[in-house]
Formats: C-alpha cells, sequence, structure tokens
C-alpha cells in the first residue's frame, strides 16, 4: 500500500484566543513569538490513519508538505510517528497561495512522486479553515473521493470508508487508488516515540522547486490564487459578564439559579 | 463574463421537504438576485423530488432547475458533481450558494475545481460589493478568530453558508416560476463510490440542534462519570448534553456530541458551558445561543468574554448545588 499524506504547517490554532492578532502591514495573523508552529490537527489525523493501515496491511507513507519557513522540527515531526519520506515544497514562489494554487501544486507533485494507492488530507486546515485543498486535488487528479472520514479499512484493492454525514454517517466503499479526507473522530494521533524522533533524521528528505514539478511561478502561491482576501478583521467580543458569587462555592451555584430564575430565563 | 446572469440555490431535500437551511439560501439568494436585478434559480436534485419544485419558487426562486433521476437517491461526489456541472452550464449564474452541510462541503469544492472557478466555503454573511458588483463573502477563519472577507476572481461565484445566519422569505403560493428539466444523463459507471449503509445517529433524547437548553462539558469534566452531572441537569431542564472536541476525543460522549466550528451549532435560549475554556472553534458553534453561562475555575477563561452570567470556581460544587436549587425551584413553580 503507498499511501501520500498532506500535512501544513500552522499557527497553534490552540494558543490563547487573545494572543491572536492580525499584522496591519502584510495583513497576515501572527502569534507572539514563543509559541511555535504546528501540524494542523487534522493532518496529523490523516497520518494516522495513514499509519494505521500501515500497522495491519504494511506500506509506505510518504508525507508531502507545502510552505514557506517551515521548521524542520515541525514538518519532521510526521517521520517521527512513523512516515518513511517527506517531500517538502518549499519555495518562495508557494507562498501566500489558496485552496486552488496550493492543490495545483501538489497534484503537480504527486504526480512527480509517481505512483499511490490512497491519498490523504485533513478535513481541512487549522489556519484558514478553507476545506477545499483535498476535493481540489481529487479533482486535479481525476480520483474518486470521500470526505470526513472517521474510519478507513483496507480490504485488497478497496478501501470501505465510514464518512460523516449531518445525521450519523455513511459507510461508502471505494475502488483504489482514492483520496481521503479525515477528520478528527478517527481519533487522536499518536504520540512521537523516543525511537521515533532518533530514526526520524535518518530518513529521506525531499526538497522541490517549481521547477521540479514543471510549474511557472505564476501558477501557484499568491499568483495563482482564485479568490482574494479583501479584509481580515477580528471580531470585538463585548465581555459583559455578570458574575455570581457567594459565601462558598455551593452558595454560589444556589445564587446562579435564582438569578436565572429572576431574568426569566429558567 | 456578461453570459453569466443570475443567481443560483443549490436546494437540499430533508425528508419530505425542502430543508429549512434550503430555505434560508433562498431568501438570501432572493435579496441578492433583487440587488443585481436578476433572476433567483432554484437547482434541485434528487429521486422523486419534482413535487418540490414548487417549494422553491414559493420561497422566492423564479425558475428552478429540476433534475430528477433514481441514480441521484443518495449524495455521491461523482454523480452530483456532474449533474451540478451541468445545471450551472445551462444557467450559467453569476453565484452559486449551497448550504454548509456533508453535502454542501463535499459538492463545492469540487465543483468549483471542475468548473475552474473558485468557491468560499462556510460563509456567514454574503452581500454585492456596491463598486464592482463582486460577491462579497463573509467567513470565519483561524476557527473563529477572525473574519474574512473574499471575492472570487472568476464566474460563478461559489459559497456555501452557514445555517442559522440567513433568515427566509416568508411562504408565497401565489409566486409563479418557470420549472426547467435537466436530463441527468448519468454514466452509472462512472459513479466510483458505493454507499453499502447509513447509519443514522443514535440520539437519545432531545436533537442537540432541536434543544432549547444545553448542558455542555469540556476537558475539565476529568471523565465519563463527569459527564452524569450534566445529563442531571439537563434531564431537569428538558435539555440535550453537548461537550467540546477535548471531551469527545478522549470518548466521554460520542463524537456526535461535538458543539463548534467542526461538531454541531446550536442556537438553543440557554447555554451552559462547565469547564469549557471557550475556544473560538468552540464559540463558533454557540454564539448564537441567547444565554450563555459558564462554569470554569479559572478567572481569565476566555468563555467569560463570550458568557452572559458566570461563576469562578470548581463545577464539583457549583454544579451539583445549582442543580439542587433548580429542583426546588421549578417543584415550586
Ligand atoms: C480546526 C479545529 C477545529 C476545532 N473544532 C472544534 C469544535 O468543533 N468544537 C470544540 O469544542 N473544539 C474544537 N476544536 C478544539 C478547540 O481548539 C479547543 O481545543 C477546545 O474547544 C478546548 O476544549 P475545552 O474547553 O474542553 O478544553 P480546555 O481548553 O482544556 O479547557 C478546559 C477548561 O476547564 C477548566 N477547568 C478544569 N477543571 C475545572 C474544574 N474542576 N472546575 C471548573 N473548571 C475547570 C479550565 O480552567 C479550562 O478553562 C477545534 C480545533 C481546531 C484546531
Amino acid at each position: 500500500m503507498k499511501m501520500i499524506v498532506c500535512i501544513k504547517q500552522v499557527l497553534d490554532p490552540e494558543a490563547p484566543p487573545a494572543s491572536f492578532k492580525i499584522d496591519p502591514l502584510s495583513h497576515k495573523m501572527v502569534l507572539p513569538a514563543g509559541i511555535p508552529p504546528v501540524i494542523s490537527s487534522f493532518d496529523e489525523c490523516a497520518l494516522e490513519a495513514a499509519l494505521r493501515i500501515k500497522d495491519t496491511t504494511g506500506g509506505k507513507v510518504t508525507v508531502l508538505s507545502l510552505g514557506t519557513g517551515l521548521l524542520r522540527n515541525v514538518v519532521k515531526k510526521p517521520l517521527a510517528m512513523g512516515a518513511d519520506n517527506l517531500v517538502l515544497l518549499e519555495d518562495e514562489a508557494f507562498d501566500g497561495g489558496d485552496s486552488w494554487s496550493t492543490a495545483y501544486a501538489l497534484s503537480r507533485a504527486i504526480k512527480k512522486i509517481g505512483s499511490f494507492d490512497l491519498i490523504f488530507c485533513g478535513r481541512q486546515a487549522d489556519d484558514w479553515d478553507a476545506g477545499q485543498v483535498g476535493s481540489g486535488l481529487a479533482e486535479l487528479l481525476d480520483l474518486p473521493s470521500i470526505t470526513v472520514a472517521k474510519k478507513i479499512d483496507i480490504t485488497k484493492d478497496k478501501a470501505r470508508v465510514e464518512r460523516i454525514t449531518d445525521g450519523g454517517h455513511e459507510v461508502v466503499e471505494v475502488d483504489l487508488p482514492a483520496l481521503i479526507t479525515v477528520s478528527s473522530e478517527l481519533g487522536p494521533p499518536r504520540y512521537t516515540t523516543l525511537e521515533g524522533i532518533m530514526t526520524a533524521n535518518q530518513k529521506e528528505t525531499t526538497i522541490l522547486k517549481p521547477t521540479d514539478i514543471g510549474v511557472e511561478a505564476s501558477q501557484v502561491g499568491a499568483s495563482g490564487r482564485r479568490i482574494d482576501l479583501q479584509k481580515i478583521f477580528q471580531p470585538i467580543r463585548e465581555g459583559n459578564c455578570e458574575f455570581i458569587v457567594g459565601e462558598s462555592l455551593e452558595e454560589a451555584g444556589a445564587n446562579l439559579a435564582m438569578e436565572l430564575r429572576k431574568a426569566k430565563i429558567l | 463574463m456578461s453570459e453569466y446572469n443570475n443567481i443560483m440555490v443549490y436546494t437540499e431535500v430533508a425528508g419530505e421537504a425542502l430543508s429549512a437551511l434550503s430555505i434560508e439560501l433562498l431568501g438570501c439568494g432572493r435579496k441578492l438576485a433583487d440587488d443585481l436585478g436578476q433572476d433567483l434559480c432554484a437547482v434541485l436534485v434528487g429521486t422523486k423530488v419534482s413535487s418540490l419544485a414548487q417549494a422553491a419558487i414559493t420561497y422566492g426562486a423564479d425558475k428552478v432547475y429540476l433534475v430528477d433521476d433514481p441514480l441521484l437517491k443518495d449524495y455521491q461526489s461523482d454523480s452530483y458533481v456532474s449533474v451540478l456541472e451541468k445545471a450551472v452550464t445551462q444557467a450559467m449564474p453569476q453565484i452559486l450558494i449551497l448550504g454548509q452541510t456533508a453535502v454542501g462541503r463535499d459538492l463545492a469544492p469540487r465543483l468549483s475545481f471542475r468548473l475552474g472557478t473558485a468557491a468560499v466555503l462556510d460563509c456567514v454573511q454574503l452581500t454585492i460589493d456596491p463598486d464592482s458588483k463582486l460577491l462579497l463573502q463573509t467567513k470565519p477563519v483561524y476557527g473563529g478568530n477572525a473574519l474574512a472577507i473574499y471575492t472570487c476572481k472568476s464566474y460563478p461565484q461559489i459559497a456555501t453558508v452557514r445555517a442559522n445566519v440567513m433568515s427566509h422569505l416568508e411562504p408565497n403560493t401565489s409566486r409563479q416560476g418557470e420549472v426547467i428539466i435537466i436530463e441527468a444523463a448519468l454514466d452509472p459507471s462512472a459513479v466510483r463510490t458505493r454507499i453499502l449503509e447509513k447509519v443514522p445517529e443514535s440520539i437519545e433524547g432531545i436533537k442537540l440542534e432541536d434543544a432549547k437548553v444545553m448542558v455542555s462539558g469540556g476537558r475539565g469534566i476529568g471523565d465519563a462519570d463527569g459527564f452524569k452531572h450534566l445529563e442531571e441537569l439537563a434531564g431537569l431542564l428538558k435539555g440535550a448534553v453537548g461537550a467540546t472536541r477535548p471531551s469527545c476525543d478522549n470518548g466521554w460522549v460520542p463524537s456526535t456530541r461535538q458543539i463548534g466550528l467542526t461538531g454541531k451549532i446550536v442556537t438553543p435560549d440557554l447555554y451552559i458551558a462547565v469547564a469549557i475554556s471557550g475556544a473560538s472553534q468552540h464559540l463558533s458553534g454557540i454564539s448564537g445561543s441567547n444565554t450563555i453561562v459558564a462554569i470554569n475555575k479559572d478567572p481569565d477563561a476566555n468563555i467569560f468574554k463570550e458568557a452572559h452570567f458566570g461563576i469562578v470556581g470548581d463545577w464539583k460544587k457549583v454544579l451539583p448545588a445549582f442543580t439542587t436549587k433548580l429542583k426546588e425551584i421549578l417543584s415550586r413553580a
């Protein structure tokens, strides 16, 4: 089973909400120095899905990441978790892309990587929450896609996938090769082990530039965008909470009940 | 791009009727169409759905593109993308609006790549820029820590819209409209996925989306047992129990109870958040609540910025006393 997992380095989405600030010059979201970036959480779930298949049926897991300023200890984490090799699309030309230009560059890189049975992506990235690269990539590669999966079983040349729907889930079967996007309902991704970290550095990392995947710099990154960001702003939360107190916490709890009654909320 | 000249809404069917969200989208589409002086089209896809075309007209559509075929019984990316591609090619809309549902978030991106245009998902506001006449698509980004406004460089401009943010029109049964039938002409072998089974959520009690009162627990609840206290309170108030992602990921409650950006979006009269920090991704799912009550031991927890009433302290002390007092009050009433 040859698997490719697409991962993205993002600002830590779990950083305290008040620490997210928009840089007035670049119009980009920034976090204070000292809060390091992470792999987008759904991408880690996608990786976990691939590693579980590798655990049971064997196979090779290639991790593909596009970006600039990729920190090695971040993007190499998948290697420490058990992936086999890393391919980085790392070039200034890839910066500032949207779903279209990112999916386009990834599709070209995947053609370069060659044969595969399964491609995994996270359902959406933790930064822009766009939720389109997986489906777009499948369309560009003319693959069947199943989105927002929570369980994947492989039988020979088929995948049987539990896909989350609005009222529950459905079990969908697809012939391989196929593309699957993964959600957190899959269950938490594994931790890295010390042994994993030790071997990560011996695993192969390849860096690809636009010319390596046969694209013009004008087709990728900001130049390849199909949507324009007109504005980004932070909603102001007023914060007008009425704090209920009491002699003890128990009394505060009872007071809360009376307060809600008084306000005709209950 | 002038050959593109109307607004199209993709309507979904829930049971025997148009879904509530589809009716909201028709209301939103009607407004955009009036702003631009254009027609509003609905596209209705499925098996034995033709009787719903009139409903789309009643809620604001001027035209309905109807694709009714036995192969369209269930949503599958391959069949629905190809049918929508046909409808768009025939109707040439400037704007195509879908719901942010399991269907919409799968269909919109794949369709936009097929058509060579672009989509913006999970919008909370759609307006027309008075100068450029382009669609301004507002959506939460960074898990709700910011809002972004996008425009699309090509037609149709595709957007999916979150539930409960648009208002529907009053139905007008005297409205007239045209129904245009499109043949699906699907090749079954071109549908590369097969649905083996549909498993409905096993919901005990009230559906989260319908609950008037919600009691939700976060990581600070600590274990599955802790949720029993929340269930007791929810039972007393005829409400439902919800949870944050960590509570679901830890298996304390089923993942179908997750509230937030990637869980369910709820709009109860009263939302009681217990041991929840108030991450933006969670707040995204509850900001439509009338009243939010928070119990958290950390006075600086972000949830207090969103809450109307709060208690700073250990929920294990606060909640049982709150429940007991409520029982007393309710038994008196
Ligand atoms: C892309 C993305 C999507 C996400 N989608 C969702 C989503 O849909 N829904 C969601 O909920 N999360 C979502 N998350 C996760 C989100 O970022 C937060 O991690 C999560 O909401 C935090 O949950 P929590 O408040 O339970 O946990 P924590 O943030 O760990 O907060 C626990 C709180 O409990 C309090 N506490 C602890 N013990 C006690 C006690 N004894 N008494 C009182 N208070 C106590 C603490 O003070 C703390 O504030 C998403 C994350 C990402 C990156």
